[in-house]
């Protein structure tokens, strides 16, 4: 390794090998789960392995004394819903497990509620307890912007704000947080809270699905749930991809959950009108074309074709 | 005179590290943990009072260490203990209490005697550093 000729000669001259250290800690299979399970996400499969890489680099350094600050692991995620942001923020916690930056590596996920209290004195308490449960793990803040309300001045978000960034200070070791939202309402939250910007070292931005990455992804999660589509619903359901992303309220991987699970819902209801005939496993295990068809979103493409002149 | 009071109280007073040990072990078997104060020691003074909430949920000994340092912070020259409650059916009780700080000089206990009716004797004790006003006796 390159590493070993220009370490320091009291580092010992026995080489480092960053292969040897890769291949033992976990963290090799958590990357490849991340690339296994989540489609698409290239920018962010990139820059989760590059902090995998820092962390493992950082960790070969402090074996052979090199001094150096422990890496500040505070992340934001922003993009919109539906993009894998809580997804891979589990997997961060499992990254970091792997590698020893977090002793734990469980996820705690709230939001302003699990936060701020609703009267003066309650949101300290409030915001220590999660703070404390979530030590030694991963504290994920998911639409942290409703923390701050510029328009209440006496809203008591601030004083969780400042507790956590007190806590993201001084307690680096102890946990790492990772803030997610819509990625313009977060940059004015950030804007607003240089202090709390300042503090993230990772800002990682999640973009949309492309509709084929959505059809593997809902390939992926049939595979999850058992089931299979047949050829004709695989048809249906790349043209209800199409149509469901021009829609409003596409929230990507989310949307496609919701429709395969109301498609279980009406084949459980076809399979169920028709009882009394011989049913076989295969039967049970297929969605048909039929079953997507159903779904309002074809009916509205259509009704809007006819209200086309 | 030392306070016997709860479990490891016959060894060496435990480090910081030792602490958090027991407290992992605790947590691992998930049990609830809380922060408790006096400085009014006395072998029946089983309830102290309370230093913050008990702490459910917890994964890491780091939130009860804070909380620890926290105390010790408020109450330098007092005891401060920690307790671990199993809430599993059946046990539904403290597991484990052992006290984390202690004041620097501990003063120990008198042996008073009362005189009863005819010629009894009841015997009772009382610490020393009780005969001051509370906030005043560790000093």
């Amino acid at each position: 390794m390159g590493e070993a000729r220009t370490l320091p000669p009291q580092a010992g001259p026995e080489a480092l090998d960053l292969e040897v250290l890769y291949r033992d800690s976990n963290v090799a299979a958590a990357l490849e789960a991340l690339d296994r399970e989540l489609i698409g996400l290239e920018p962010v499969k990139t820059r989760v392995r590059e902090i995998a890489a820092l962390l493992l680099v950082e960790k070969l350094r402090r074996s052979v004394g090199l001094q150096a600050r422990p890496p500040s692991l505070h992340m934001s995620f922003t993009g919109n819903p539906g993009t894998g942001k809580t997804t891979v923020a589990q997997r961060m916690a499992a990254i970091l497990l792997a590698l020893g930056y977090s002793r734990k590596g469980h996820l705690i996920a709230v939001t302003r509620d699990d936060l701020v209290g609703q009267y003066i004195g309650h949101t300290a308490p409030k915001t220590k307890e999660v703070l404390k449960r979530a030590m030694g793990g991963v504290l994920f803040i998911d639409e942290a912007y409703y923390l701050y309300r510029p328009e209440n001045e006496r809203d008591y978000g601030q004083e969780a704000i400042e507790i956590l960034l007190q806590v993201m200070e001084n307690q680096r070791e102890d946990l790492v947080v990772i803030l997610a939202g819509y990625k313009n309402r977060m940059e004015r939250f950030f804007g607003s809270n240089p202090g709390l910007a300042s503090r993230i070292a990772h800002h990682i931005d999640f973009p949309d699905y492309s509709p084929g990455e959505l059809y593997a992804i809902s390939e992926l999660m049939l595979a999850g749930m058992q089931y299979r589509l047949s050829a004709d619903a695989a048809v249906a359901l790349r043209e209800y991809i199409a149509l469901r992303k021009a829609q409003p309220h596409f929230a990507n991987a989310r949307s496609i959950r919701n429709a395969l699970d109301r498609a279980r819902l009406r084949q459980a209801k076809r399979l169920f009108e028709r009882r009394g005939a011989p049913l076989t496993r295969e039967a049970l295990m297929t969605i048909e074309a039929g079953d997507l068809r159903a779904s309002r979103v074809f009916a509205a493409a259509a009704q809007g074709e006819e209200d086309k002149p | 005179m030392r306070l016997t009071q709860g479990t490891f109280s016959f060894l060496p007073d435990l480090t910081d590290a030792q602490i958090r040990a027991q407290i992992e072990y605790c947590l691992a078997h998930g049990w609830a943990i809380s922060v408790e104060y006096t400085d009014d020691p006395h072998p029946r003074n089983t309830y102290w009072e309370m230093y913050g909430m008990p702490m459910f949920d917890l994964k890491d000994a780091a939130g009860v260490m804070a909380e620890l340092e926290a105390c010790r912070k408020s109450f330098p020259g007092q005891y401060v203990k920690v307790n671990a409650f199993d809430a599993t059916p059946g046990w539904e009780s403290l597991r484990l209490s052992f006290i984390v700080n202690r004041p620097r000089n501990e003063p120990g206990f008198g042996l008073l005697r009362e005189e009863g009716a005819g010629r009894t004797q009841r015997y009772t004790v009382r610490a020393y550093a009780a005969e001051r006003p509370e906030g005043e006796r560790y000093t």
